[in-house]
């Protein structure tokens, strides 16, 4: 721990860490203070809440190599199932429940969802596994939409307001921003931490060659399945925070295009690191609120279809690896001068 | 239900995948040489039933008998050129990368999705169907039934038999054949194996084309068709077996029956019979029914 | 540690936001300040025609008072949705608390019309005047202080059309055809509690949103019916009356309100041929005799990009402007004091929507207001809605009292509104 933290990755994610916790202190110093909460709450706020769902693709991506379309409907999964037994939700489905209690219910329900779509995909793997994620992703979003009795249709359910936190309510950008930050840096820390550990050792081993590790005697399926539920834990956080967020779920939070936009974040930001997620979840959250004043709000698909494709093409791994790129050459450029000095 | 109410939903799911089998082919054709899934390729149905419209309204309101057949061609054109665009300009030069290709045609779909929007704006649109094979023909068993439905089926049949011949019995099929089982090789023969990619594109993206047009006649053609039929497509094709004909017709007729029986039986469930469908399938033969195991 | 730093960050936020809020109600005062409108109208996805034709109509009207009431100029902020109520959300947010604006208008589609009202009720001193959206429980059940809605929802446009049905038309038996979801169901249950309380017995066949191929339902239509009535919208709609046409039907139709919109009606097709005389209800018509109505219709059509007529989403979204727009007058553009005196002033309306229908609101700040009968006739070679008939001062629950009205229960596919007279 201490010498991660003394290392340069270590020094950056605890200064950025700081950073944020700080940050509803800066904002009002630099905007109106009923701006500052919307920033707090609507951009960086909701930047690390669909971060958190991108984080479970990226991880998924980085260190098993399989890039799942269906991470948002696994959040949609948790999202529903905290709607459908929450107490107060409109309509009221079951009920009954507490958050206390339907929370930990819907990333169960989160997490039982990932590992059926591990095991449909097991044996799949790159273009197939795409394909047949974002199969079972639509799949689930045509059920919800056309299920009356417990999705409660194209409507949605209404009215989750979250939890009380601290005697404030879940709705005060501040909780929402601590809460989701809090929640995002323990998820983060747990993923830096699985991928050291001999799981996330053989998850690497089976995405860089499958047979090896299988003749070494591990149980590839069965990993590559965990490795699923583990993302399905993390986007089951994310779907509940996305729909106390949200106030709600209907089906559009788990639709082709939400589904899209995840994948585009995790791209944008780089599908090297679980840190991606986060830039490109915060790069996205700033151009759909802004597209309207920086570019035609009508044409805003364009515009984000436009930077998706050039990050693909010109840096596959995102906005981390034009980053890296260009801070290597930088340092390149600036290194022959000093040995230029005469010594 | 009735004999003559079971027959016509057997007929309906069949003309219905007839019009899916037209579409996925497409699809297939390109996957099952290049490994590239494109994800674009609800795009290239939308792209060219738009187009083809856009062909087809002012012949039709001069009342021209060939409008909608011109619409038809035009249609199938353009999807080609666009295909074969894409291919050109940024598949090509990244073959192998397949998650790559996959990613650049979701970046294309949704930009032209959006391009299509701002052109055509958001009103549904629909081609009539030319006289001939408008209206309704008696069917045995069935009654009066649409006849453009049959006429469907007809064109389906056309699709496969021509696949068929092209694969089996051409020159081009030969190389596209063994492109499929071994790329490097064929182009160690001297087989100008980039050449080869862009007749395939062009041929898949025209069938999606074609698809969009005898869609657009069937169904209303609307904004989000491009996401429907590229997951129609994917379904099929992952049912059927990717890159095999036959399995796309198996695949498509499955699909295209699930969704009206189960229409009629249970509408609210209906839905989800295609993924369990999938599903099932997956977990018996995860290559696909005709697939070959990889 | 952690905990302790958020919990003392949240409460410095807190006070840091008591005092903003403080500071920032001065400037609202001024009266020179710029009245900020925001609003959200779905200009992205299936249903985007009807949002551009609202901002049509809005802009009309906005300009008929030279972008300025009560010496306030107007400052409107424009933002699109795509019908899915968490964008709408999103959007409604970015105005509210980004750009500030004084009030919403809109949403278009009865998700997102949930979703801002629910969003409406977190909000002190801000208001949410409905654009177009026509869900019942957005303002029947739960309603919230902060948001208003005057233009009727989807039970209350089917008022008239089944005594109309059963009594006119003489139709003992009927079959409905609808989208199974929220929208179809409100007006299934408009349409069936007037039928069914008149004797008459009804068949249902739900199709789940976004289907595109009936056949296997229209070959499920029994042979006893004596009309069909569909409650399909947009594309769902099209695609119905095509394949209706092409399997050769020939039952009379009645049309649900959104079946016969502008938007509907201008889709080329076969199935315009079969649409010509049908029945539907609504709050709107091609032609009204109206003055008011032809007013208004002269001058949508001078905006740039008209349709022959205005669209349901334009006349709606028309109505609720047209109540922001009086209210304003009303306190000459004095939004302070929590808008206290302007949410007052749009409770107490009584005018006159475009349509020429008297609208007032009920005490859920719903509209209680006129809805018409509609035919759809050939009119210089274009199929027209024409009124032929008027439901005047139609409330929420149809007449019936509001308790027993719930006592009803929710409409769904399994609650269709069928309930015969004891």
């Amino acid at each position: 721990m201490i010498a991660w933290l003394q290392s340069r990755a270590g020094r950056w994610t605890a200064g950025g860490f700081a950073f944020l916790l700080v940050l509803p202190a800066i904002l009002p110093e630099l905007m109106p203070a009923n701006q500052a909460n919307f920033w707090l709450g609507n951009i960086f706020g909701r930047a690390i809440v669909f971060g958190i769902i991108a984080m479970s693709l990226t991880f998924l991506a980085t260190y098993g190599g399989f890039v799942s379309l269906a991470q948002m409907s696994v959040a949609g999964v948790a999202g529903y199932v905290v709607a459908i037994t929450v107490n107060g939700a409109a309509p009221s489905i079951v009920g009954g429940l507490t958050y206390v209690t339907a929370i930990p219910l819907g990333i169960v329900a989160a997490v039982l969802a990932a590992l059926f779509v591990g095991v449909v995909s097991v044996r799949t793997r790159d273009i197939y596994l795409l394909m047949i994620t974002l199969a079972l992703a639509m799949g689930f979003f045509r059920f919800v939409e056309t299920n009356i009795a417990w999705f409660n249709g194209y409507e949605g359910i209404r009215n989750v307001l979250g939890p009380t936190v601290f005697g404030l309510p879940f709705r005060d950008p501040h909780v929402i921003y601590y809460v989701s930050l809090l929640l995002a840096a323990t998820l983060y820390g747990g993923v830096l931490y699985l991928v050291r550990s001999p799981f996330g050792l053989v998850l690497q081993g089976i995405r860089d060659n499958p047979r090896r590790i299988a003749a070494l005697g591990y149980n590839v399926a069965l990993h590559r399945v965990a490795a699923f539920g583990v993302a399905g834990f993390i986007a089951g956080c994310g779907g509940v925070m996305m729909t106390i967020y949200n106030i709600g779920i209907s089906p559009g939070s788990v639709g082709l295009g939400a589904t899209i936009n995840v994948l585009i974040m995790s791209v944008i930001g780089g599908l090297g690191h679980p840190i991606g997620a986060f830039i490109g979840s915060l790069i996205f959250a700033f151009f759909d609120t802004f597209a309207a004043t920086i570019y035609d709000r009508n044409r805003f698909n364009t515009l984000i279809g436009i930077v998706f494709l050039v990050i693909v093409l010109v840096s596959p791994d995102g906005v981390i690896g034009l980053a890296k790129r260009s801070y290597a050459y930088l340092k390149a450029k600036s290194a022959p001068q000093r040995w230029d000095k005469p010594t | 239900m009735t004999l003559q109410l079971t027959l016509t939903i057997l007929l309906n799911g069949l003309t219905l995948a007839a019009l899916y089998f037209i579409v996925a082919s497409g699809f297939s054709l390109i996957f099952g040489l290049m490994r590239t899934v494109n994800m674009a390729h609800g795009s290239l149905y939308m792209v060219g039933a738009y187009v083809g419209y856009a062909v087809f309204e002012p012949l039709y309101d001069q009342d021209v008998w060939y409008a909608w057949y011109v619409g038809l061609v035009a249609g199938m054109a353009v999807a080609a050129v666009l295909g074969v665009a894409m291919q050109k300009t940024v598949l090509g030069w990244m073959q192998g990368q397949e998650l790559r290709q996959a990613l650049v045609t979701i970046g294309i779909s949704i930009i032209v999705a959006d391009q299509l929007l701002a052109n055509f704006g958001a009103t549904s649109r629909q081609f009539f169907a030319p006289d001939a094979i408008f209206g309704a023909s008696f069917v045995p068993g069935v009654g009066r039934y649409p006849t453009f439905r049959l006429f469907q089926i007809g064109v389906a049949i056309a699709v496969g038999i021509g696949l068929w011949l092209l694969l089996n019995r051409t020159k081009v099929g030969l190389m596209i054949r063994a492109g499929v089982d071994d790329r490097d090789i064929l182009s160690a023969c001297g087989v100008n194996v980039p050449v080869v990619n862009i007749v395939v594109f062009a041929l898949g993206a025209a069938l999606a084309g074609l698809g969009g047009v005898i869609g657009a006649t069937a169904q209303p053609l609307a904004q989000g068709v491009d996401g429907r039929f590229l997951l129609i497509s994917l379904v099929v094709v992952i049912v059927g077996g990717m890159g095999s004909i036959t399995g796309t017709a198996i695949g498509a007729i499955l699909v295209g029956l699930a969704e009206q029986v189960g229409q009629a039986l249970f509408p609210t469930y209906s839905v989800i019979l295609t993924f369990v469908i999938m599903v099932v399938v997956l977990a018996l033969r995860p290559q696909g029914i005709m697939g070959r195991a990889r | 540690m952690t905990i302790r730093v958020s919990r003392r960050r949240a409460l410095q936020g807190a006070g840091a936001l008591a005092v903003a809020a403080a500071t920032l109600k001065a400037p609202a005062i001024a009266q020179n300040a710029p009245i900020r409108i925001g609003s959200v109208a779905t200009l992205e996805g299936p249903f985007a025609t009807g949002g551009q034709d609202a901002y049509r109509a809005m802009e009309m009207l906005f300009q008929a008072e030279n972008m300025t009431i009560g010496g306030r100029r107007i400052e409107w902020i424009r933002e699109s949705s795509n019908a899915q109520a968490d964008v709408a959300l999103a959007r409604a947010r970015k105005l509210i608390e980004q750009d500030n604006v004084d009030f919403i208008i809109g949403p278009l589609s009865g998700a997102e019309g949930i979703a801002l009202k629910d969003y409406s009720a977190t909000l002190n001193g801000k208001t949410i005047i409905n654009g177009g959206s026509g869900a019942a429980d957005t303002t029947l059940r739960n309603p919230s202080r902060n948001f208003f809605r005057f233009n009727t929802d989807g039970t209350q446009w089917m008022a008239g059309l089944g005594t109309y049905v059963r009594r006119t038309l003489n139709v003992s038996e009927v079959t409905v055809v609808a989208g199974d979801y929220a929208f179809p169901y409100a007006q299934v249950f408009g349409f069936s509690l007037e039928f069914c309380r008149l004797g008459g017995k009804a068949n249902y066949l739900w199709a789940p949103l976004g289907t595109t191929d009936f056949a296997s339902q229209i070959a499920q239509i029994p042979r006893s019916s004596g009309a069909l009535v569909v409650v399909h919208g947009g594309t769902d709609g099209l695609a119905f009356m095509t394949q209706y046409a092409q399997a050769g039907g020939s039952l009379p139709l009645i049309g649900g309100s959104i079946m016969a919109d502008a938007t509907m009606m201008s889709a080329r097709g076969p199935h315009r041929r079969l649409m010509v005389g049908m029945v539907s209800g609504g709050p709107v018509a091609d032609v009204i005799d109206d003055p008011q109505w032809n007013d208004f219709v002269a001058r949508y059509k001078r905006m740039p990009g008209a349709f022959p007529s205005p669209s349901i989403h334009a006349v709606n979204f028309a109505t609720n402007t047209m109540a922001a727009i009086l209210a304003l007058k009303q306190v000459n553009g004095d939004l302070s004091g929590g808008q206290a005196a302007f949410q007052r002033a749009l409770q107490g309306l009584k005018f006159k929507a475009p349509t020429g229908a008297e609208v007032s609101l009920d005490h859920n700040r719903h509209a209680i207001s006129d809805v018409f009968l509609n035919r759809i006739e050939e009119r210089n070679g274009q199929p027209t809605t024409v009124a032929f008939q008027r439901a005047t001062q139609i409330n929420q629950t149809l007449g019936v009292p509001e308790a027993q009205f719930l006592a009803l229960g929710a409409p769904s596919r399994n609650n269709p509104g069928c309930v015969a007279a004891s």
